[in-house]
């Protein structure tokens, strides 16, 4: 499984990537190839304040619905629009294209509750 | 459940070996996926498709009085069959509720295989067991009827899709021919011995074959050669679930349990109330008398949105009139599709309804069985 070295995760397999006073969130490798073919996802509002490890988005799959948290708190600036025509972004692109919403972080702190990519890894075996 | 505690097929190495995604089901660890449950849906419709089977439960009913005792516990009429011939049925409790549905076959003038439910296979045997005729000392051993559970010594795949009669000419010869719609006959194959029936749970053609378990992983190994230049894919049972919501087959589990019978599941067809006996068969003449107080049906999405799931509420307006049994993408209509049992009133072909996802509601309409057609 690809869990490229620049990004920080979340033990609910959420990568991070940050971009200044914001991070960039969406599911790792590891969690589209559990999830199987995306079919739906839905998006968090814009503008919406969400805590960490606040579930804000969902991602569906032919089988089930699986929430996707927030891995800091923040607020909502980008939503991926993409996602709404082609879900399958997450399967094929989960660390590009597939992408799915960027926070503002409240506190840059918070990040260091994160996972590097060595934690990461050592947590999906 | 432990995993230690999941049974496995003996084709389990083979979908370990292929890298499929395992996952726990009725006690199994069975394959949900290779690839991709998408691919392998629409390798089934447009090609040919092979999945394990093994885990179904084989029980054997024989000696003389074997097919008067079975119509007093199976609800379609067992006397319709001639030898060689299967017959799709429910096994019902005092209730009339579904213990399990199944297929039995007569595979001998006085011999019966029934294939049932991997998760209900020893709810089942029990069952039958408990309600075998009473030994009469008049009556020698040799007759009277007896039920053997067969299920460990046997696996078995289903091949399914347009290309399965080319693929079984390619197996088993140009002059080969697969036994007639729910018919069921024995071949030998380079020393293997199979029961091969043409029955399915993907609404396409195709066959589902019987074999001893020593035999799995050589046979299965055998079909996809064979059938790789038909385009064959293994498949899971993810997308055994896509095909047959779409032509709406029952899930037992899902659509059918002990509190359903089979009259409100709208199988009324496989249950012959002209036998004089079968246990259930007081309350769904009753059932059918008085009429269902609710019925599943079949939904198709109305726009695109999330996929309908198991336990969402079905509302008309305001008013909540059901509960979604079975739901997924339809991979050949890319639409959200699936059944629940809504109340009798509301259950018309054409009717608008909406379903409840995460507090939002989606508008739905209900649409005549099956939802999925070979155009």
């Amino acid at each position: 499984m690809n869990v490229p070295d620049d990004l920080l995760y979340a033990e609910t397999h959420e990568w991070i990537r940050r971009e200044g006073d914001n991070v960039r969130v969406g599911v790792t490798d590891h969690a589209q190839s559990e999830l199987t073919d995306v079919v739906y996802v839905e998006l968090p509002k814009m503008d919406r304040q969400a805590n960490s490890k606040e579930a804000i988005a969902v991602v569906e799959s032919v089988k089930a619905a699986s929430d996707i948290y927030a891995p800091v708190k923040g607020t909502v600036v980008e939503v991926n629009k993409a996602l709404e025509a082609n879900p399958g972004l997450i399967n094929r692109e989960p660390y590009g294209e597939g992408w799915i919403f960027v926070l503002k972080i409240d506190n840059a702190d918070d990040l260091k509750q994160l996972k590097d990519a060595a934690a990461y890894r050592k947590q999906i075996g | 459940m432990s995993e230690t505690a999941q049974k496995t097929t003996p084709l389990y190495q083979e979908h370990v070996r292929r890298g499929a995604k395992i996952i726990p089901f009725g006690g199994w660890l069975m394959p949900v996926q290779y690839t991709s449950i998408l691919e392998e849906h629409q390798a089934v419709r447009n090609n040919v498709g092979i999945f394990d089977i093994s885990h179904m439960g084989q029980l054997i009913v024989s000696n003389p009085a074997a097919a008067g005792w079975l119509n007093t516990m199976l609800t379609n009429n067992i006397d319709k069959l001639e030898v060689d011939q299967g017959q799709y049925t429910f096994l019902l409790n005092e209730r009339g509720g579904i213990i399990d549905d199944l297929i039995v076959y007569r595979i001998e003038e006085r011999k019966f295989l029934l294939v049932v439910n991997a998760a209900r296979t020893d709810e089942d045997f029990a069952w039958l067991d408990r309600h075998l005729p009473a030994v009469e000392a008049a009556v020698s051993v040799a007759n009277q009827v007896r039920i053997d559970n067969r299920s460990a010594d046997f696996g078995g795949i289903a091949i399914q899709g347009p290309r399965v009669a080319e693929l079984f000419h390619a197996l088993f010869g140009e002059d080969v021919y697969p036994p007639a719609r729910n018919h069921i006959v024995d071949l030998d194959l380079d020393g293997m011995r199979l029961s091969i029936a043409r029955t399915g749970y993907t609404g396409e053609d195709g066959v589902e074959i019987f074999f001893s378990a020593k035999d799995a992983a050589r046979f299965w190994n055998a079909v996809l050669e064979k059938g790789e230049r038909f385009g064959i894919k293994p498949c899971g049972l993810g997308a055994r679930d896509t095909l047959r919501l779409e032509v709406c087959y029952p899930l037992n589990g899902s659509d059918l349990s002990p509190e359903r019978n089979p009259i409100e599941a709208g199988l009324g067809f496989f249950v012959d109330l002209t036998k004089p006996n079968f246990i259930g068969r007081e309350p769904l003449l009753k059932a059918k008398e008085n009429g269902s107080p609710e019925k599943l049906v079949a939904f198709r999405m109305q726009a695109k949105g999330p996929p309908p799931r198991p336990h969402y509420s079905v509302f008309d307006n305001s008013e909540r009139i059901g509960e979604v049994t079975s739901g997924t993408l339809s991979p050949s209509l890319n639409y959200g599709i699936g059944m629940a049992y809504v109340s009798a009133p509301h259950a018309r072909i054409g009717s608008r309804i909406d379903i409840g996802i995460r507090g939002q509601k989606f508008p739905a309409i209900i649409e005549k069985k099956p939802l999925y057609k070979k155009s």
